[in-house]
């Protein structure tokens, strides 16, 4: 029960950054793709980065044990081939799952147009199981993070990672400065 | 009714966002997520419909081994997800009167809408994740196949994008 009172929690807080952003509004996410609208990145890297960063601190000042997180399982092509398929859904919509769930809450009919797709979506990969699972259960990799892979230290790689994503959002605000 | 209000600075949403995120991870375990609280859905329907069929796919029998997937931690999170995303749109005079049909979006636009929808199920069923299970939460925990994922995406939807340029004049 205590449980389920900290999912809902999260969700309102969740929900409620994502429509303040205004990521509830498809032209906005859809903007992203055509350059003219960088909410879409400038969110995720500014959120990935964040919590990137608590988690690792966390972890070192001895807060909590970061190891007990869940870390994705990799699968490298049903990932691949899913990511191809999720970023062609996304330019069509406007919207992911969890945004067509704000686009709805905020009056937007769109919302329940994608989210009806999901619906099918998720139920035809379910039917089709037996079909599919042979891919699905491909190219298992494991609980695969960059710093097993690299073999470079946990700290260096979120340095990296940080650098990266801050440069990025940087040039993206310089290059909007200029227009 | 009050006037629009334009939305929050996107970098400082996003840290908000990413707090959000962080404090889940302690609090929980896990991340956030989405697609998964659709497949528990059509997991449980399934299983209430045609029990057979639930039991002999894989899929909807990993929704189903958790007790009920109508209280699953991802369905309650989403729920969760609408009321804070209802009650913010609400505050800032942002709500779309959604029955008044001259800010209905074209048909064309619904339409797509539903595909896209359908594309990204697939996708986020191979993957066992979307944008925010598995490209944000897992991207933080740099998880390779997190980082694969947000990859393609982003390959697939700047490939797509100029072929559907009528969709987004």
């Amino acid at each position: 029960m205590n449980d389920l009172l900290i999912a809902g929690g999260i969700g309102v807080a969740f929900g409620w950054a994502l429509e303040r952003a205004g990521l509830g509004d498809p032209p906005k996410l859809a903007g992203q793709f055509y350059l003219r609208d960088f909410t879409v990145l400038k969110v995720m890297l500014s959120a990935m980065v964040t919590a990137m960063l608590g988690v690792f601190w966390g972890g070192r000042l001895g807060l909590f044990d970061a190891g007990t997180f869940y870390v994705p399982d990799t699968y490298l092509l049903p990932q691949l081939v899913g990511g191809l398929l999720f970023g062609l859904g996304f330019v069509l919509s406007g919207l992911c799952p969890g945004t067509s769930c704000v686009a709805l809450a905020s009056g937007r009919i769109e919302g329940a147009a994608t989210m009806l797709g999901l619906f099918a979506g998720v139920l035809i990969v379910g039917l089709a199981f037996p079909a599919v699972e042979t891919f699905y259960r491909s190219t298992p990799l494991g609980p695969l993070t960059l710093q097993c892979l690299t073999g470079l230290p946990y700290g260096v790689v979120v340095a990296l990672v940080a650098v990266a994503a801050v440069s990025a959002l940087a040039w993206i605000a310089k290059r909007e400065a200029i227009r | 009714m009050r006037p629009f209000r334009p939305y929050a600075e996107p970098h400082a949403t996003g840290v908000c966002l990413g707090l959000v995120l962080f404090a889940c991870f302690v609090l929980s375990g896990q991340g956030l997520g989405a697609s998964g609280a659709f497949a528990s859905v059509a997991s449980g329907v399934v299983a209430t419909v045609s029990p057979d069929t639930a039991v002999h796919s894989g899929y909807f029998r990993s929704y189903l081994q958790d007790g009920s997937p109508w209280t699953a931690w991802l369905v309650v999170e989403i729920i969760g997800v609408i009321v804070g995303a209802a009650a913010s749109a609400a505050l800032a005079g942002r709500t779309q009167p959604i029955l008044v049909p001259a800010v209905r979006p074209s048909g064309s636009r619904l339409v797509a809408g539903v595909i896209g929808g359908v594309s990204m199920g697939i996708g986020a069923a191979l993957a066992r994740g979307c944008t925010s299970g598995l490209a944000l939460s897992g991207g933080a925990l740099l998880s390779v196949g997190a980082w694969i994922f947000m990859a393609a995406l982003f390959l697939a939807g700047f490939l797509a994008a100029p072929l559907m340029r009528r969709l987004w004049p």
